[in-house]
């Protein structure tokens, strides 16, 4: 399967990254390759074989609705490159 | 051409448990900014989100409640999205396996019963707040709701006009109070609902292009926005144009919606599951478990009030639209009320007071015994119908026991036959004209005479009684 750079480009627009045209073009033969390996599995009859939704064979791992305490708001914020009276300081965005 | 609209809504509501979907947080409204907050809801790495179980529950009582399937295997996915709001940059939803699929609510438009349905529920967790500041460019992020759980109601196209979808959305909300899964406070934001409207040629089957509009959190302004809407499209259509796929906002303050994306610019969510959370197995016997919490919904209780008390359907159905409505009736009428009576005084001058001070209906600030008390006060005369509004006023702003009131206004109704007896000697013999004129067979002449007691008794007459004694004043003039 042929993936173009515009293609390439698109996706790492929607994961915000930056390329140059060097690393779109090179990244551009990776996918294709790493999408090639995965159409291998398009050869086999799947016919009644149920989607597999997870691939660990557990289910229902759930918590009670208690609360537990929070964490304090400064040695959170602690982590934020920008913050002003207990909040976190973000670019506007208004969509 | 004639159009007809069809309308299909997305409502997110914020489920009421204590914690959050996937942390022990709080799960409360308002807060100091960022105080109920962890590594977990904030997306710190190397963190596991844990499934809190009873969102699980809340969200298939909802679907029980509307007559869901409920999905025995579901799974939970990514839909991955950047926004300062949403600190992992991924929101947990659900995708392909919705925990309810294949429902429907009936609801009452114009006395006739339409049923709606219901697409599908799924759980998924709510985006904190952004307070965005307009002179330096930048927001403040406050996370508190980040990780609230929510559930995503999606209707089917089935509604015909922005009213219909009014009926449907109080319908809806009814059903969430009753299940108490969510306490549906608007003005917190935890009801919110995104609208979609297309027209097509009446007639015709296929849908026309349909425009969305989200993050509306009252139903007036879902309302205000489908008519808007409506009228749009129907000018553009008329006008031999061509609806676009889009989203549009809307604006309550100015009343209008504009195009906020179109269909080349829709976002690509890329959903995929989520690898840190395991499937969800639901086994019969924990559907019937939820079931039987499930208690009288708003259809049941709105059959008993038709046939235990003879309530009129309309009566019914607005009582029961609320829960806490319809409990506080259900009080009234065990403490010896008349069904009927009570029904008029909640439907009647009790919810256009509410209204006037942008109450929510059910938020009546006097007890159901008070409300008895001025019933009686009205049945044994001692008050008059317009005495007893103005003691209602006032429990509205001071409330205490109703006889209390009608002594401090001094409201009660004179029928002391004595008194009224030398009023109604007094009026008629300053008036001869009148008799006159009432022997003449003029009727009016008896109503200028009541007219004249009541001036006399500062409207504190009892009407019944001095009617019947100018009656049999004037027969024997």
């Amino acid at each position: 399967m042929k993936i173009s750079k515009e293609e390439v480009l698109h996706v790492a627009n929607l994961a915000r990254l930056k390329l140059s045209d060097t690393e779109a073009e090179a990244l551009a033969k990776d996918m294709e390759s790493i999408i090639g390996f995965a159409n291998k599995l398009n050869e086999l009859d799947t016919d009644g074989v149920v989607p597999t939704a997870h691939a660990i064979p557990m289910s229902n791992a759930f918590r009670e609705d208690v609360v537990k305490p929070s964490y304090d708001r400064d040695a959170m914020i602690k982590n934020a490159p920008s913050a002003d009276e207990g909040g976190y300081t973000v670019p506007k965005v208004v969509e | 051409m004639k159009y007809e609209t069809v309308i299909g809504l997305e409502v997110h509501a914020e489920l009421k448990t204590k914690t959050k979907i996937y942390c022990g947080c709080k799960n409360e409204f308002g807060g100091e900014p960022n105080t109920h907050t962890c590594p977990i809801c904030t997306g710190m790495p190397g963190t596991l989100p844990v499934l809190n179980k009873t969102v699980v529950d809340y969200a298939i009582k909802a679907g029980l409640a509307m007559n869901c399937s409920i999905t025995k295997y579901g799974k939970q996915d990514r839909k991955n999205y950047f926004y300062p709001d949403l600190p992992k940059a991924y929101q947990i939803s659900q995708f392909d396996l919705p925990l309810c699929r294949n429902g429907y609510i009936d609801i009452l438009v114009d006395g006739e019963t339409r049923r709606i349905g219901i697409t599908r529920i799924h759980i998924e967790e709510d985006a904190g707040k952004l307070v965005h500041n307009d002179y330096d460019g930048t927001s403040m992020a406050d996370y508190n709701r980040c990780g609230e759980p929510l559930i995503e109601i999606v209707s089917e196209p089935d509604l015909r006009s922005p009213e219909e979808a009014r009926i449907f959305l109080e319908t809806l909300k009814s059903i969430l109070e009753y299940t108490e899964v969510s306490d549906c406070k608007m003005q917190e934001g935890s009801l919110r609902c995104d609208v979609n409207v297309s027209l097509r040629p009446e007639g015709q089957k296929e849908f026309g292009t349909r425009c969305e509009m989200k993050n509306i959190n009252s139903f007036r302004a879902a309302v205000r926005s489908m008519e808007f809407e409506q009228k749009r499209q129907e000018e553009v259509l008329s006008g031999d144009g061509v609806i676009n796929q889009e989203t549009r906002r809307w604006d309550d303050v100015k009343g209008v919606s504009t195009v906020m994306r179109t269909k080349e610019d829709a976002q690509d969510y890329r959903y995929f599951p989520e690898p840190d959370l395991l499937p969800i197995i639901v086994s019969d016997e924990w559907i019937e478990e939820i079931r039987g919490t499930i208690p009288e919904l708003p259809e049941q209780r709105k059959a008993r009030y038709i046939d235990a008390f003879g309530l009129p359907e309309y009566d019914a159905f607005l009582l029961t639209s609320s829960k806490k409505t319809a409990d506080y009736f259900d009080e009234t009428v065990s403490l010896g009320a008349a069904p009927k009576t009570v029904s008029n005084w909640l439907m009647g001058d009790i919810a256009k007071l509410l209204n006037d001070k942008e109450l929510e209906s059910g938020d009546i600030p006097f007890t159901p015994a008070q409300l008895k008390s001025l019933i009686d006060l009205i049945e044994k005369g001692t008050i008059s119908n317009s005495a007893a509004k103005k003691v209602l006023n006032e429990l509205f702003n001071n409330p205490e026991e109703p006889e209390k009131i009608v002594d401090r206004l001094g409201l009660s109704q004179v029928s002391d036959e004595g008194e009224l007896q030398k009023m109604v000697q007094e009026v008629m013999a300053q008036n001869p004209q009148s008799i006159v004129d009432y022997k003449a067979g003029k009727d009016r002449a008896l109503g200028f005479l009541m007219g004249q007691v009541m001036k006399l008794s500062k409207g504190k007459a009892n009407p019944q009684v001095i009617s019947k004694m100018l009656k049999d004043a004037l027969d024997q003039a």
